[in-house]
């Protein structure tokens, strides 16, 4: 079972991932990405819109903050807050593509729901522009924002999300829900009650906290900043419910069915561990996991031979070619040896015990070298170098094999798929595309065996 | 020698991994190092595989020689309860505060008031004495949040010197940068041989001088053996050597040799292009013109002892972790 494949007998226990029935499902109208930093979120979600429209949908992909390079493929390499088409997409879909404008899209809100003296007011507050800039959570709160508008815009039938690289995977699902109870919650009444409050009774309490929260506060902030987050306040205060209605309403939208989050992980432990944080959370949220993209997975062609087997053959050749060479030296070591298994290379015995287990027979390189005979020290030497670059892959799809495992025993039901790792980046389509075949083929193209 | 590490990169690039291997190396004969945490991802103590880290400076780890490391995962909330507690006595206050939500506005929403408070926390490690004048840290080294925020992160006191321009987090403020700007500090980023890492890692720089923060070392992770040069793959290709290369693996004791010649030269055919795209990336670091330092891949992956392992290798490598030789320890 495992002669020739790259992989353990898990992959096949695992449910398959099968992208190309999401990408086509008409109920699936939205497609969140998170996961690690790292990890290839970004690349995933562009490779996902694509191939969603080339399959035939209206796709727009909402992208945080991509590397140059993959923004260019997309045509979306000038900064820009509102959805453009992509050139160059194949069939009957289109293609959209955004990347978020944080500032842009808080300020968007601003001037769409307060008037244009208290917009200004806003928008000049020092208050409001560091806090728009990009403080804790206003960057996932925005991303959040843009894919309620998308949503309901209506324009698009399927809108592949990408998450912001967030402290902790967690904070894209935190964020908007803190954001939203700060800006209604107990502390914004409180510093607003100076101004709106008038001696109703009960608020004596309230009073009493306020003073000393204020006092304390002017103290550690200076007054200035204090009386400049209550100018801020106050002009926010229109729109702070409208904050938490569309907060709660992006919510919902992610816990319902036409919803559906992919966990993009590496490989590796800790990516691994952070897409197990998500998995188990958004179960918690209720909310609808459609699998996992384990991305930049090795694979070899030929898995069969092992690293151990591999580098024992590398020795074995490396120890013919210093007796070939110096064909004394050889002689000096005075080994000549009794009769090595050639197989039977102990992994500890370095060269003073077995000197030369590689006359054998055949495995002499010059007695048979038809084409051109002193070739034969350097393809020794080749061949000992594929060995170990071999035994290198090896080490590391035992490696990702473990950790995939460890992931696999604790969350036997998340449906996988595998994206094989490709030696360079992604800066066009064309390379997309191979991702998103990849994506959609689910297991490693493992090549012949 | 700076005092201050601060560790950076951009993410899946191992930056704890660096900075926990980093503040092993520091500790040497004797010397005492001080591993800080601000994300709250427990990521130390996973390293270390110790259990979570409280908000205290805890021993996690001897270095060969009697060095030792302390780890510490500062919380924002804890540092701005402690920092009230320190000046004005608030005691059940607050948790008042807390409860009002005042802490949590502090920390998570009111405009780099948490920065403050994290790195505030860290320099003043750095500075500590003790009775004998002494100081209780001769390294301090900072996993901090990656290179995308890093410099914001760091300058964030001159935002909230802007916006809180009176009373103690303003003054504070302008003590952190006091500290971050001079030698006592070194950023270091942490990269990978890829594009996008050193993309990431080219442009952190840039907003780091801009920001006049003092830069440290590139250190490059990660970093896999080059087995075979491009010029071998190419030769390995014809038809020819590919008998030779079969006869050879058979005659090395490899069964089945025919059939793995392509799956090899296929592999090695990704490697050459890998080693190419690695030069380039190398070329895009050097163009920075800061010391850098490669570690290995640990083929294992890291656990404890490939920690030790990469320590040894930083130290083998004599990082420079000063911009400058500041020396002023008196």
């Amino acid at each position: 079972m495992t002669s020739s494949m790259t992989h353990g007998s898990t992959l096949q226990d695992t449910p398959l991932l099968e992208i190309d029935a999401l990408l086509d499902d008409p109920g699936i109208r939205i497609i969140v990405c998170c996961g690690a930093g790292g990890v290839g979120k970004t690349t995933t979600a562009a490779a996902l819109g694509v191939r969603a429209a080339e399959r035939g949908r209206r796709a727009v992909v909402l992208t945080i903050d991509p590397a140059r390079r993959l923004a260019q493929s997309m045509g979306i390499d000038l900064l820009d807050n509102t959805p453009r088409p992509v050139d160059g997409v194949e069939g009957d879909g289109e293609l959209h593509a955004m990347m978020l404008d944080m500032k842009r899209t808080f300020d968007e809100i601003v001037e769409a729901h307060a008037d244009p003296s208290r917009a200004r007011a806003i928008l000049d507050n020092p208050f409001y522009q560091s806090l728009s800039a990009g403080f804790a959570g206003t960057q996932e709160y925005m991303a959040m924002e843009k894919l309620g508008q998308l949503r309901a815009r209506d324009e698009w039938d399927l809108i592949v999300v990408d998450t912001p690289p967030s402290r902790s995977a967690l904070d894209f699902l935190d964020a908007p829900k803190r954001l939203g109870s700060f800006l209604d919650g107990k502390f914004i009444r409180l510093l607003m009650a100076p101004a709106k409050m008038g001696g109703r009774a009960g608020m004596k309490f309230l009073n009493v906290g306020m003073s000393m929260m204020t006092g304390t506060l002017g103290k550690l902030l200076g007054g200035q900043f204090l009386r400049d987050v209550q100018t801020f306040v106050a002009a926010m205060d229109t729109m702070f419910g409208g904050f938490r209605t569309r907060a709660d309403a992006t919510y919902r939208l992610l816990q319902a069915p036409g919803t559906a989050f992919l966990v993009v992980a590496a490989p590796e432990r800790d990516a691994l561990r952070e897409a197990a944080y998500f998995v188990e959370r958004l179960a918690a949220e209720e909310m609808p996991l459609a699998g996992l993209v384990l991305n930049r997975v090795h694979g070899s062609g030929a898995a069969r031979l092992s690293a151990e087997r591999a580098l024992a053959a590398a020795e074995n050749l490396d120890e013919g070619r210093i007796v070939d060479q110096g064909a004394g030296k050889a002689a000096e070591r005075g080994s000549t040896g009794s009769s090595p298994t050639p197989s039977a290379v102990e992994p500890d015995s370095e060269y003073p015990y077995e000197p030369k287990p590689e006359p054998e027979p055949e495995s002499e390189p010059e007695p048979d070298s038809e084409s051109g005979r002193p070739s034969a020290p350097p393809t020794s030497q080749l061949t000992a170098g594929l060995l170990r670059l071999h035994a290198e892959r090896m080490q590391v799809l035992s490696r990702e094999q473990r950790t995939r495992d460890r992931f696999t025993a604790l969350h036997p039901e998340v449906a996988v798929t595998e994206v094989a790792a490709l030696p360079g980046d992604v800066h066009d389509l064309a390379g997309l595309r191979a991702i998103g075949d990849r994506l959609a083929s689910g297991g490693l193209p493992a090549g012949a065996g | 020698m700076s005092r201050l590490q601060v560790v950076s990169g951009k993410g899946g690039t191992g930056k704890t991994t660096v900075a926990a291997a980093l503040a092993l190396a520091l500790a040497t004969e004797g010397k005492r190092t001080l591993l800080v945490e601000v994300e709250g991802r427990q990521g130390i103590a996973q390293l270390f595989e110790t259990e979570a880290l409280p908000y205290e400076e805890r021993k996690i780890a001897v270095a060969p020689g009697g060095g030792e490391v302390y780890a510490l995962a500062i919380d924002a909330e804890r540092a701005l309860l402690d920092y009230l507690q320190m000046f004005y006595k608030l005691g059940s206050a607050g948790r008042a505060l807390k409860k009002l939500g005042a802490i949590d506005f502090a920390t998570t929403i009111a405009p780099g008031v948490r920065d403050v408070l994290l790195t505030g926390k860290a320099c003043e490690a750095v500075r500590r004495r003790d009775k004998q004048g002494r100081y209780v840290y001769d390294h301090v080294v900072m996993d901090a949040p990656p290179t995308g925020r890093i410099t914001r992160f760091l300058n964030v006191n001159d935002e909230v010197a802007g916006l809180a321009r009176i009373g103690p987090i303003h003054n504070q403020a302008q003590a952190v940068m006091r500290v971050l700007k001079s030698a006592e500090t070194a950023v270091h980023l942490v990269t990978l041989l890829e594009e996008m890492p050193v993309q990431e890692t080219a442009d952190g720089i840039a907003e780091l001088r801009a920001a006049d923060l003092p830069t440290g070392s590139v250190i490059v992770n990660m970093v896999r053996p080059h087995v075979l040069d491009e010029e071998a793959v190419r030769s390995a290709g014809t038809a020819g050597r590919r008998k030779d290369i079969a006869r050879s693996l058979s005659g090395a004791g490899v069964s089945g040799a025919a059939g793995l010649v392509g799956p090899l030269l296929e592999q090695a055919a990704e490697h050459a292009q890998r080693v190419e795209l690695e030069r380039e990336q190398r070329a895009a670091l050097e163009a920075l013109e800061l010391p850098a330092y490669e570690l290995p891949l640990l083929s294992e992956g890291v656990d404890l002892a490939g920690l030790y392992q990469l320590a040894t290798e930083l130290r083998k490598l004599g990082v420079d972790t000063g911009a400058d030789a500041g020396g002023n320890a008196q």
